[in-house]
């Protein structure tokens, strides 16, 4: 199935279940696929999969994303693809929120990941894209972004600063050129949540948020809800009065 | 029990160990659509391995695809089905993985061609609980691929397997129905048809009496040979609630025969897609829910050649004296295609697949009149299906028992198989 033409996809953070749900989308289109990551031996898994589902071309950068040089790294894996349409930046880490409690480390390696690290590469792609007058980055952001509660604020507030990087990068790039959005799911059925209970209304599958993430490349946003009715259930959230919402127990 | 959902084969290893060294031991578990006990450790562990689901490789001229052993039959269709190939056997529903598919041998309604699903694993490598893999082909000299085949899932976890897809030239199917009066007709009408059909089928009216005992309707089938290669959109309709009881008495199975059996009435024939005519319950998300919150029993067995049409016969008498009628009676001849493992269900004659709503010790008592029947005929009963197989029967069944446990991981285990070996 090699396209004449293949959309050049670039997935930072592969191997999460989001992301890999997301690039079966992108193989199934023909597109060419880079995948980001930190275990070459199951990039190279998943990359026999998207080859074996109509990925045109599969490349694998095995990488640790707190390096700091982004933008040199990300230059080097543009030139290996031949060229870049999409970004998914997908990488983050759910971390230990009763540890980050007591031990500002641990509160540090998850701000470290999920918002330091991922900002240097966001802005990396940001610069490249906006040369480039064209394109699409999508950002992983998370509900718990829009309201710090104990089990998971630290976490939240990275994806809360990612939130508002995206905003200003698309402010930046106004309505013409390339498009920034940031997605935000709701609770999902993924490795990161492993050991959680699982079902019920509230979860969702890493297919359905990635029917999101594809179509969010193309259109709408900046912000996004996977699945869209978390818009108005962090609508609600976000909304209620703070001497209330400590008394909740959730 | 407790459940471990590894993305990743790297991460098996550990599990499996951890598992082993729980009394219970370890197993791995795929979609549980099985209906009984093979499926689940209590007081061990799980490994689901759905999260296990990528293809390795998949030739599109010859149809060899090379997967992980999680991923979903419904998955295998939606890339082999543009490509001009289908699976080479199918269950009823496409919501059962690879692995767990090889773990029973499952059959279809092409047994009489095909043979079962293990016929066409090419190899498979497994993850013994001690850590050391393997690799077995079909060729295998030492036993261990015939014991995995319908093993199971009691030799090792499956991490991948290399299965030949068929070809076709459409996703449509050439589909013709045709009623039948009685078991003799059933018989004639399956053996003409077995001749020049890729698939057949018979749908028994169990609460028919007298000489219209067995009376059904035949479905014999083929794909088309052209038109479209389009894969199913997913969705339909799903049952929200547990039905209540009064739905499932003798009279309302009744009258839904009745019905049934008037609408098919007279020979048809049509052409439809793949997914209603292999997958037609799939539509309906949670249609078990429609036997009440009691749940229900399958049972399905297969007898030789020589007794089957005495033996059904008896069968479909016994149910009809009990009053306990089943929705789904399903009657097929399986072929001489002899299946690969050593636990394989499928075995040349008659298999017939009923289901009764739980109605407690009447149902039992009806099920142990069946195993009676089955155990006199020389046939067996299908643990895949099984939640209340008793010992004796299976030792009866499968007499390659002995040999197969020489291959048994000794880590392993399954609620099933300690309740067969206790
Ligand atoms: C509506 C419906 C229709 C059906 N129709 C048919 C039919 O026509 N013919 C037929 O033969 N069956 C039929 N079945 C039964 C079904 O095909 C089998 O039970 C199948 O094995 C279920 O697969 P699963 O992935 O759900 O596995 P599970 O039910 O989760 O597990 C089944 C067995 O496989 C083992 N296993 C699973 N994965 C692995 C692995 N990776 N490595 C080792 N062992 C593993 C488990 O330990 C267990 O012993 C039907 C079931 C339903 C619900």
């Amino acid at each position: 199935m090699m396209t004449p033409n293949p959309l050049r996809v670039l997935i930072l953070g592969a191997g999460s279940g989001i992301a890999q749900a997301t690039a079966r989308l992108y193989a199934a289109e023909g597109a060419m696929i880079g995948l980001a990551g930190r275990n070459a031996e199951r990039l190279t898994a998943i990359a026999a999969d998207l080859t074996a589902r109509g990925a045109a071309a599969t490349e694998i950068f095995d990488i640790d994303f707190t390096d700091p040089d982004a933008a040199a790294t990300l230059a080097g894996m543009v030139a290996k693809l031949g060229g870049l349409d999409h970004v998914l930046l997908a990488y983050g880490v759910l971390g230990d929120q009763a540890l980050a409690d007591r031990d500002a480390a641990a509160a540090l390696a998850i701000i470290d990941v999920n918002f330091r690290s991922a900002a240097a590469w966001m802005l990396a792609v940001a610069n490249l894209l906006e040369v480039q007058g064209r394109g699409s980055l999508v950002v992983l952001g998370s509900v718990a972004g829009d309201r710090g509660r104990r089990s998971n604020y630290v976490y939240g507030a990275a994806k809360a600063g990612l939130a508002v990087l995206v905003q200003g990068i698309s402010h930046r790039f106004r309505s013409v050129g390339p498009r920034v959005v940031i997605v935000k799911p709701g609770p999902t059925d993924t490795a990161m949540t492993a050991g959680m209970a699982k079902g019920g209304p509230m979860w969702a599958t890493p297919e359905a948020v990635a029917a999101v993430v594809r179509k969010a490349a193309d259109s709408g946003g900046p912000v996004v809800y996977a699945p869209g009715r978390w818009w108005l259930i962090m609508a609600i959230i976000r909304n209620i009065p703070a001497a209330i919402f400590n008394k909740m127990n959730f | 029990m407790r459940v471990a959902q590894p993305a990743f084969p790297d991460e098996l290893p550990p599990l499996m160990r951890q598992g082993a060294e729980l009394p219970h031991g370890v197993l791995a578990g795929g979609l549980r659509r099985s209906y009984g006990d093979s499926c689940i450790n209590d007081g061990g562990a799980l490994v689901e391995m759905t999260g296990l689901d990528r293809f390795v490789r998949f030739d599109r001229t010859t149809g060899l695809l090379e997967a992980e052993a999680g991923v979903s039959l419904s998955a295998i269709l939606k890339l082999a089905i543009p490509a001009g190939f289908f699976l080479p056997v199918t269950p009823g529903t496409k919501f059962v993985t690879l692995g767990g598919a090889i773990a029973n041998d499952v059959h279809g309604k092409n047994h009489h061609r095909a043979g079962s699903f293990g016929r066409w694993i090419r190899s498979v490598s497994l993850l013994r609980s001690d850590g050391s893999a393997c690799f077995v082909a079909d060729d295998d000299a030492t036993g261990l691929f015939a014991a995995t085949v319908g093993g199971l899932g009691l030799t090792g976890v499956m991490t991948r397997a290399t299965l030949q897809l068929a070809p076709i030239a459409s996703s449509n199917m050439a589909v013709e129905t045709v009623p039948f009066g009685n078991l003799g007709e059933f018989f004639a009408l399956s053996g003409e048809s077995d001749a020049s059909h890729d698939y057949t089928v018979a749908w028994i009216d169990c609460l028919a009496q007298g000489d219209k005992l067995g009376r059904g309707i035949f479905t014999r089938a083929r794909h088309a040979s052209d038109g479209e290669l389009r894969v199913k959109p997913p969705g339909g309709p799903s049952v929200p609630i547990d039905a209540p009881g009064f739905l499932l008495n003798r009279l309302s199975i009744a009258a839904f025969n009745e019905v049934y059996f008037r609408l098919a009435g007279r020979a048809r024939q049509a052409t439809v897609s793949y997914d209603p005519f292999f997958y037609p319950l799939d539509a309906i998300g949670g249609w078990n829910r429609l036997y009440g919150s009691r749940g229900f029993y399958q049972y399905q067995s297969v007898v030789p050649p020589s007794v089957a049409a005495d033996a059904t016969a008896e069968m479909l008498r016994t149910i009809a004296d009990a009053g306990q009628g089943s929705f789904l009676a399903v009657l097929k001849t399986f072929g001489d295609v002899a299946s690969p493992g050593l636990l394989s269900f499928p075995r040349q004659g008659t298999t017939l697949a009923l289901d009764f709503a739980n109605k407690g010790g009447p149902t039992l008592w009806l099920l142990d009149r069946l195993d009676a029947i089955v155990r006199q005929a020389g046939g067996r009963l299908y643990p895949a299906k099984d939640g209340r197989l008793p010992p004796a029967m299976f030792r009866a069944g499968y007499p390659a028992l002995d040999q197969f446990t020489t291959h048994l991981d000794p880590g392993m285990s399954s609620t099933f198989w300690r309740r067969m070996t206790p």
